[in-house]
């Protein structure tokens, strides 16, 4: 029995986002969030290689021997990081080095993986594809959350425009690691606690 | 100063300090989170992950240098570096079989989980971005491995103490660990400026 299209996109960018319900692909969401064109640059890159590696392994479903499953996800998952990366380093060189080794990182992003393992072993290409593509687009909504929170309060800008009309002082914290912490930890609060109110309320009936 | 000139024992320390793998690097966050609720547990997988960061730098090193460089394989990189961990780490569990079989007993269930664990990558793409000599890399490997140890066992401790506090709804779990956390990286901050190594 297969979902519908609406349930998949449903599913992947509120009800079981990667990030905020599954608490997967934390490490990305975390090291490129200070700024929001990088978080962009880093969110469509994960898009990508989600949709496409769920597609090809959805193709390839068949064939690959269950043993082996592994390596064979985490080699095509590779081939189209290098895409990726080839690509950033060639168009925009100073966002990859602003991102590093996170780019290659992808390739261990937990967010890929658990789609192949989940979704695109047991599913038709088609719905792999879109299953990847929303659950990309899931996490890169998250990591546009964070970073305008950071940037905003941090620099003072978005997307490196300078929005600080008031003038308020710039918060350094904002820019450093452990902002990045409380920020996600507050997100992932706020969202289970939503959904474990929705579950509380539901068998009486009542409405939230 | 180039980079090759810096002491290895201050990447060391600053590895375990000021650059932290979790805390300012974040890397290694999905099994940081998910084995971090008993301490014992995640003593073992800090001590396993250190030991592979370890090897994985050290062969990652003479990989790129002699077998990368010279065959101008660079866009190729990482999937021969995943391939290189993958088979590292199941040379490590097998050798550790053989001759240390209570090590294996201890650390053998971590083994497998380190492969897809994003730290070990991590460091080796660090190690290549900063150019860092082959003594470097291997003191780079301990100290990053030690940097996680400490993370994991320090949230693993807090968690430990408050296993029974009573917790506003949906904070417990991973909520709560991020908080833990971000306070630990706003400690690790004062260690800042200690040591620079890039």
């Amino acid at each position: 029995m297969n979902e519908s299209i609406k349930q998949v996109i449903a599913r992947n960018t509120w009800k079981e986002n990667q990030v905020l319900r599954q608490i997967l692909g934390i490490c990305s969401s975390l090291a490129v969030t200070n700024l929001m064109f990088n978080s962009l640059i880093m969110g469509l890159g994960l898009t990508f290689t989600t949709a496409l590696s769920s597609l090809t392994l959805s193709f390839m479903r068949n064939w690959i021997p269950h043993r082996i499953r592994m390596i064979v996800q985490t080699l095509v998952i590779a081939a189209y990081v290098i895409l990726v990366d080839i690509f950033i380093k060639a168009t925009l060189p100073d966002i990859s080095k602003a991102l590093g080794p996170y780019v290659g990182l992808i390739i261990t992003n937990c967010i890929i993986m658990g789609r192949a393992e989940a979704y695109a072993q047991k599913n038709p290409p088609l719905l792999s594809m879109l299953d990847g593509l929303f659950a990309g687009i899931g996490y890169t909504a998250v990591l546009l959350i964070i970073s305008f929170i950071r940037e905003l309060l941090g620099f003072g800008t978005l997307f490196g425009f300078n929005v600080n009309f008031i003038g308020f002082e710039t918060w350094t914290i904002m820019v450093m690691p452990p902002a990045a912490f409380f920020i996600i930890g507050s997100l992932i609060w706020f969202t289970s606690n939503r959904a474990a109110a929705k579950a509380s309320t539901k068998p009486g009936g009542k409405k939230p | 100063m180039t980079i090759q000139q810096i002491n290895p024992l201050v990447i060391f320390f600053a590895s375990i300090l000021t650059s932290n793998m979790i805390l300012s690097n974040f890397l290694g966050m999905c099994s940081y989170l998910s084995v971090s609720s008993e301490f014992k547990t995640a003593s073992g997988l800090g001590k396993a992950v250190t030991l592979v960061m370890v090897f994985t730098t050290a062969i990652n090193y003479l990989v790129y240098r002699y077998v990368i460089e010279p065959l101008d394989l660079v866009y190729l990189q990482y999937i021969i570096f995943i391939m290189v961990i993958a088979a590292l780490v199941q040379i490590i569990e097998m050798v550790m079989d053989r001759f240390l079989p209570d090590l294996h007993i201890k650390l053998g269930i971590f083994l497998p989980l380190i492969t897809v664990n994003c730290a070990i990558l991590g460091i080796t793409l660090f190690m290549v971005i900063r150019q860092y000599t082959f003594v470097q890399s291997i003191f780079f490997g301990i100290g990053s491995g030690v940097g996680w140890w400490l993370a994991i066992i320090a949230l693993a401790a807090i968690r430990e103490k408050m296993a029974k506090t009573k917790l506003p709804r949906g904070l417990e779990g991973p909520g709560i660990s991020f908080i833990i956390t971000g306070i630990m990286a706003l400690a690790f901050i004062g260690f800042s400026g200690i040591f620079t190594i890039s």
